[in-house]
């Protein structure tokens, strides 16, 4: 075992960061979160500008029109990024991390021709229309329905938790063409300027609209926008899943990093840092941060040798999504009555308290133990698939 | 970088593990439990001579391998409950006190000084010599041990770990100690100990959790039991992941470098930092493991007869050495 980068890790560690230093200055601060249009044009304009420098895909393969970079330059790529406060990846989460891989496994010549490139350049913002009502953890049990009418697929029902849709083009939608269970589904591209598709943006306990809920009433969706065979949607959807490098959640830990080192700040002008109680809670995530970085790349030094993500993914998402939690309660109780308000406040100092970035984060850690499948369901895949504990659902 | 554990590395552990399961077997280890001596001489011998103490000297005298491997070692060590006094025999072999000890021919133990409380010393009965360390304070090495006036527990929490009791910490002469490696290796070993504890309860639990039937089922099909399970295995990964990463830096320097030129720190402190995570996070992964396992186990877990009393009884007399939860989540804090 060893941490130490090859000269080629360490070339393109250099030329990145050249890169972000020469190239930050200019984008600005990223708009209010509320603000959808503008959300998608600053997003996409960093896009174009990863494109136009040759990191647009940094992990797709090269026939993808990626980078092809190996899992450990993904790492340093979205390290590098972070640590220069690079904006994040935004309304092109879904095109890059899921439909654009997706469709570079399973589409057609024709589809990745019309799909891949936008999404690379920055052009074409996609939304995933996965979950529904009644379908999360269990999504195989999805009920949107997929009828074929000579060259149509005519679709009603309704999706949730869909990020993005007010500003997406396509959407990646799981249907139901076919009997119940995981055998009976399909995956198509859906066009979101079809008619029939109505959007109503859902409002999280954060007071922001970062989801939707699409409710979709006999919408007409090409047979050719369909990616892999009828009723082999759920093996499609998979393969998407393995495109996870163990990369998935860098930019979030890092950026705990730097959020505690700043509470840490903050509470030490507060003249906090007399509580012993306090402090040792400050020392154990530091503890607890450091070993997900070193599990970070255990993971993605497996990735890179074996080509499959592997089960650490749930082994760090467990850990992380609880100390980012512990990280957002240390840090309002340490924010005290400042907590209490989510615009940004001085202290008595004149300093800024970083309330408002704290709070965002807190909002965001209690997210974390839900998206991307629960804890529990976390749980019930180490159980079964790495110590191998009996299923019985 | 490839931070997979490597071949070598599995060999060794594969090594260790046959060698423990032939030549020291659970059952004959318990029939020292309570004796004065943890671990029979020749049996001491035997395990030198497997190379576990030399395993960072140069060779000839040793394998030339780095802390990374060891700490691969002494997970197993931990994980089969082997006594006597590990870390010390490590630590003395490279510093080169107490002839023999490299070879197992000697036993070395560590007193960590500066605690409040009596002074207690573990296995001092059989040892040739006695390192006394402090996180800030000159290495000191007492030899021979000093086993006048000493008096020995008759009921240690451990009965795999003899204790004695001493009226003040002994003074010895001073030992070369390069830049508090010393203690910091000592540190990153217990801690790797620490993970084995961990990791036997944990493979103790599934494998119980797999047999065990009730309401016509095996335990293991229980969600509650099950998320016990994996909460078990989260916590030893993350704190083996944290083992391995500290050993890395304390092994190449240049990575130390680079990392704490990123860390805002030096390396010096890049290393105290990364071993006294290590050892937090083992110290409670090893605790936490124990205690779900033997919760797992029902009532069977609270017997003597089932050892993960033992399992987690050496894990609280190791919390106790190279820096406590309390201190070591302390200290940290101001890497923030």
């Amino acid at each position: 075992m060893d941490l130490r980068y090859t000269a080629s890790e360490q070339a393109f560690r250099a030329g990145l960061r050249g890169w972000l230093a020469a190239t930050l200055p200019g984008v600005g601060d990223p708009p209010p979160q509320d603000d959808w249009p503008a959300r998608r044009a600053y997003d996409l304009r960093w896009q174009r500008l990863l494109f136009d420098a040759g990191y647009a895909g940094v992990d797709w393969p090269a026939e993808g029109g990626g980078r092809g970079a190996s899992p450990v330059e993904q790492l340093i790529f979205k390290e590098e990024c972070e640590r220069a406060g690079a904006p994040y990846v935004g309304v092109g989460f879904v095109g890059l991390l899921h439909a654009g891989p997706t469709i570079i496994a399973e589409g057609t010549p024709a589809q990745k021709e019309r799909y891949l490139p936008r999404i690379l350049r920055g052009e074409e913002v996609w939304c995933q229309g996965f979950s529904e009502p009644d379908a999360g953890s269990d999504l195989a049990s999805l009920r949107t329905r997929a009828a074929r009418d000579g060259d149509d697929y005519v679709v009603t029902g309704s999706k949730i938790w869909t990020s993005h849709a007010e500003v997406a083009d396509f959407c990646e939608l799981l249907v139901r063409t076919g009997d119940a269970g995981n055998r009976g589904i399909s995956w198509l591209i859906m066009p979101m300027s079809s008619p029939g598709i109505e959007i109503r943006p859902l409002r999280t306990m954060e007071g922001t609209t970062e989801f939707a809920e699409l409710f979709l009433n006999e919408v007409r969706v090409p047979v050719a926008n369909r990616v892999g065979d009828e009723n082999d949607g759920w093996r499609v959807t998979m393969v998407t899943l393995s495109f996870e490098r163990g990369t998935a959640f860098v930019g979030e830990l890092l950026e705990c990093v730097r959020l505690l080192g700043e509470l840490r700040a903050g509470a030490d002008r507060l003249g906090l840092l007399g509580d012993e109680g306090l402090v040792r809670r400050f020392g154990h995530l530091v503890a607890a941060f450091d070993a997900l970085w070193a599990l970070t790349k255990r993971n993605v030094s497996e990735a890179a040798q074996t080509g499959v993500p592997g089960t650490g993914g749930s082994v760090f998402k467990l850990s992380f999504s609880e100390h980012a939690q512990a990280l957002g309660d240390l840090a309002v109780e340490v924010l005290d009555r400042a907590a209490l308000c989510t615009d940004p406040l001085e202290g008595p100092d004149g300093m800024p308290l970083g309330n408002a970035g704290q709070l965002h984060n807190w909002f965001k850690s209690i997210s974390l133990t839900i998206a991307a499948g629960t804890s529990q369901v976390q749980r019930n895949i180490v159980a079964e698939r790495i110590l191998g504990l009996p299923k019985a659902r | 970088m490839d931070f997979r554990v490597d071949d070598v590395q599995r060999e060794l552990a594969h090594g260790i593990r046959s060698f423990v399961e032939g030549r020291l077997p659970l059952d004959k280890l318990r029939a020292c439990e309570g004796d004065e001596h943890a671990i029979a001489s020749g049996d001491w011998v035997a395990l030198g001579e497997t190379g576990v103490f030399a395993l960072t000297l140069p060779e000839p005298e040793g394998t030339g391998l780095g802390l990374a491997d060891a700490v691969v070692v002494f997970e197993e060590l931990g994980r089969a409950l082997v006594p006597g006094p590990l870390v010390g025999t490590f630590l003395a072999a490279g510093a080169g006190v107490a002839p023999g000890a490299a070879e197992g021919r000697a036993q070395v133990g560590v007193h960590c000084a500066g605690r409040p409380g009596p002074v207690l010393v573990e296995h001092l009965g059989s040892l040739d010599a006695l390192l006394v360390l402090a996180p800030d304070a000159p290495a000191q090495v007492v030899s021979p041990a000093p086993v006048g006036g000493a008096r020995r527990v008759e009921h240690p929490l451990d009965p795999l770990t003899p204790l004695w009791r001493l009226d003040a910490v002994p003074f010895g002469g001073a030992l070369a100690d390069h830049d508090g490696r010393l203690w910091s290796d000592g540190a990153l070993l217990t801690a790797a100990l620490q993970v084995g504890h961990a990791v036997a309860a944990l493979d103790m639990a599934v494998a119980y959790a797999k047999e065990r039937h009730q309401f016509g089922k095996p335990i293991g099909s229980f969600q509650a039991v099950k998320h016990m399970c994996a909460d078990m295995l989260v916590r030893a990964e993350v704190a083996r992941a944290a083992v391995h990463a500290a050993a890395c830096l304390a092994d190449a320097a240049d990575v130390a470098r680079d990392e704490a030129e990123t860390a805002g720190c030096s390396p010096r402190q890049l290393r105290v930092r990364s071993v006294a995570g290590a050892k937090l996070l083992s110290d409670e992964a090893a605790l936490a493991n124990a205690r779900a396992s033997i919760q797992v186990h029902g009532g069977m877990g609270f017997t003597w007869e089932v050892p993960l009393h033992l399992h987690l009884k050496r894990a609280r007399v190791l919390s106790t050495s190279f820096g406590t939860p309390a201190e070591l989540s302390a200290d940290l804090a101001a890497y923030a």
